[in-house]
């Protein structure tokens, strides 16, 4: 491959820092609350900056919501019966997870977390191949070309930085490829989540990073994480505009982060959008909610459920009725039921497989670490 | 029978280098020859890097070649991370050995575990520069030897060459490795000047095939010798080769190992000298305990049990810190202390 030489559509190497800063600190400023553009009862807010997506992109939406919704539901059920490990799920914040991968084209990247299963998925992953790290078969089950989506992370805001350098290297290349990094409340605690913003700043490069607060890192508050205005006036910081938006409200999402890959892709840098959303349910399986939060707290957020507010503007909207529904609650069942049918057959990784991608090719102590599994494993069949 | 006219006489390509020369002659080869090659890092931008590395990179290759980052070590690896992911092969240099560690994260999560856990799929053909080890009177922080961490890591290649010559050659050869390397440069070599033939060193890089006969994986035998044999890497293989002077002096061949590569690890030419020999001394710079020389040590008595006369001994740094300049020879293996050992190798037994 060659790098085009003196490829300047977004900048040289480093940004440039403009003279004018005051006139910048106005535009990295977010709002004073949360973008939204559906409420919670279902009503059109209006918004001097951010237009309402139209009826079929919101409808399209709705869709992945419930399948969203079923596919929490129906990892967390295969959690109790011992088909997975373990399951991060995104209840409550699919509609972040849904706009993430909506507003990304197919020369685009994602960078998921753990608990970012729901968009990967709707970014188009077989959801039996991202469930293979859960249900212990491998780690990254995809391979993260095929849909330009990475390896969910698990050690927090490291990706990050990996999303930075995939946009940087697209830059390099002359590609017109956005990234969407994706993180929580607690990731912005990690310096990677510091180093990222600020190469990505530096470097002028169009990432979007996108937090989901959704108020915990486990059984920590946000109050313990940080103490600035929000999460998105970080931004300033770094000399990128932060935005605030209802991670509830698909609408407001699909907005937001529309705008920022647009603006990122027409070389307007990277910036930081936090969604206000919740986790509605325990870290995993394996945690107990009830020792660090109250069910008053959890039960605040049950009447801004993204897809109750989405539900009720559609109907009125006239573009979702019952039958509609029916159909998108059939089409998530099918999801849900080859995730229960992948997930109900016994599989057998390989296990010579495990001296097979450390190295391009074994070293000679692999390769003897291999024959001595290979030794083992054929006297057991014997 | 044809008779062929002689060959004209080679034009003498030979020439005079330092390590630091050859290291950034071998970037500037390897940026020609690929532009995939981005090379990237702390003041290794106009400045060309505070042991001038990267010296004239930036000028002759453009700043989205080689170029200044934030000063941040962790950014720099990640960073290298996504850019490998996405088409690029980046060398990246962490200024100082100690200054690594805030890249130790993404080192041991990302780049060494990335072609695992992707099954092959996201391969990182990275190179990660370390200037590494002491004996320069450096302050603290500045002279730690870290290859152990890299080494005990699976999924890392582990380079140290010792010579000019296999600085220009093993540098090269990592960047067009398809696996993470970390190459670790001996700060006290970087002005050691040595006549090579930089013709010779250039040919097998010629056309993309691999060379015939790759560094990776290989230990060199830096001197022949009968009576006992001496294995270093690094800043270790001078001292060792002192050592082998300084005993033939004394009647006695010392054969040096110089083990180039630690992982992937060289057993068949470290144990082939060890057998012939029958009595080994490793000799490191890094602390002793949990270290690549114990490492060294347990595979050759695994291997060459019956072939030895004595048990293969260490000559290690302390187990300490690394010391202040003006204490740093008592800490650093010498020529002496690599001497006694030899003499502890049970002649009486011969």
């Amino acid at each position: 491959m060659t790098i085009p030489t003196g490829n300047t559509r977004a900048g040289s190497a480093q940004g440039t820092r403009p003279e004018d800063n005051e006139d910048r600190t106005a535009t990295m400023l977010p709002s004073a609350e949360p973008v939204q553009l559906i409420d919670a009862d279902g009503t059109h807010r209006h918004s001097e900056k951010y237009p309402l997506p139209d009826g079929d992109a919101l409808k399209a939406a709705f869709e992945g919501l419930v399948s969203g919704r079923r596919i929490n539901d129906q990892a967390n059920a295969l959690v109790r019966q011992g088909r997975l490990a373990v399951y991060p799920s995104s209840h409550g914040q699919e509609a972040c997870q849904i706009a993430a991968a909506a507003v990304l084209a197919d020369g685009d990247w994602l960078f998921p977390t753990y608990r970012d299963t729901v968009a990967v998925v709707h970014r188009g992953v077989d959801p039996l191949q991202v469930l293979t790290l859960l249900k212990g078969d491998w780690h990254a089950g995809y391979d993260p070309y095929e849909h330009n989506v990475a390896p969910q992370a698990t050690p927090l805001a490291t990706q990050l930085l990996h999303a930075v350098g995939v946009a940087h290297a697209a830059k390099l290349r002359g590609e017109n490829t956005v990234v969407m990094a994706m993180c929580g409340d607690g990731a912005t605690s990690e310096g990677d989540f510091h180093e990222a913003l600020n190469f990505a700043a530096v470097f002028h490069v169009p990432v979007v990073f996108f937090v989901q607060n959704n108020e915990y890192a486990i059984s920590v508050p946000l109050k313990n994480q940080s103490v600035a205005p929000s999460l998105a006036h970080k931004a300033i910081g770094y000399g990128m505009p932060g935005e605030r938006v209802d991670g509830n409200d698909a609408a407001a999402l699909l907005a937001v982060l529309g705008a920022a890959v647009e603006r990122a892709r027409e070389g307007g840098g990277p910036a930081l959008v936090e969604a206000h959303t919740y986790r509605m349910q325990a870290h995993t399986n394996a945690d107990d909610a009830t020792r660090y939060r109250s069910e008053e707290d959890v039960a605040q957020w049950v009447p801004r459920d993204p897809l109750a507010r989405l539900r009720t503007y559609l109907t009125g909207l006239g573009v979702l009725d019952d039958a509609a529904e029916e159909e998108m609650a059939a089409s998530a069942e099918t999801i849900a039921s080859r995730i229960r049918d992948g997930l109900n057959t016994d599989t057998v990784p390989e296990p010579m497989d495990l001296f097979n991608f450390v190295y391009d090719s074994r070293t000679p102590q692999l390769a003897e670490q291999a024959a001595l599994l290979q030794d083992e494993l054929s006297r057991a069949q014997d | 029978m044809t008779v062929t006219a002689q060959a004209p006489a080679p034009e003498d390509t030979r020439v005079s280098l330092t390590f630091a020369k050859a290291l950034n002659t071998a970037l500037a080869d390897e940026m020609a020859a690929d532009s995939a090659v981005v090379m990237f890092g702390e003041d290794v931008g106009p400045l060309g890097g505070v042991f001038r590395i990267t010296d004239g990179l930036t000028a002759r290759f453009g700043e989205e070649r080689c170029f200044d980052t934030p000063l941040a070590e962790s950014g720099i690896m990640g960073m290298a991370v996504g850019m490998a992911m996405n088409g690029i092969r980046p060398v990246v240099e962490m200024q100082f050995d100690a200054f690594a560690y805030p890249a130790f994260e993404q080192v041991v999560s990302h780049v060494a575990k990335m072609s695992n856990r992707t099954r092959g799929k996201v391969k990182l053909p990275l190179v990660i520069r370390i200037p590494y080890a002491g004996g320069i009177g450096g302050v603290e922080h500045h002279c730690d030897s870290s290859e152990s961490y890299y080494a005990h890591t699976p999924g890392l290649t582990v380079l140290a060459p010792a010579t000019v010559a296999d600085a220009y050659t093993m540098l090269r050869e990592a960047i067009r490795f398809p696996d993470p390397v970390v190459f670790l440069e001996p700060k006290k070599l970087y002005w050691t000047k040595e006549d090579v033939d930089l013709a010779a060193l250039r040919a097998p890089f010629e056309d993309s095939t691999p060379a015939a006969d790759p560094a990776i994986g290989k230990a060199a035998v830096a001197r022949e010798g009968t009576d006992a044999t001496l294995i270093a890497y690094g800043p270790s293989v001078s001292t060792a080769l002192s050592a082998a002077e300084a005993a033939a002096a004394e009647g006695r061949s010392l054969e040096v190992i110089d083990i180039r590569s630690i992982v992937p690890f060289d057993d068949e030419t470290v144990c082939a000298s060890v057998r012939k020999t029958g009595r080994a001394v490793v000799i490191s710079e890094a602390p002793g305990f949990a270290s690549v020389a114990s490492e060294i040590v347990a595979r050759i008595q695994e291997r060459c049990f019956h072939s030895l006369a004595a048990p293969v001994l260490r000559v290690t740094g302390f187990d300490i810190p690394y010391p202040a300049p003006k204490l740093e020879h008592f800490f650093l293996p010498g020529v002496d202390r690599i001497l006694d050992a030899v003499d502890e190798l049970q002649w009486e037994d011969k």
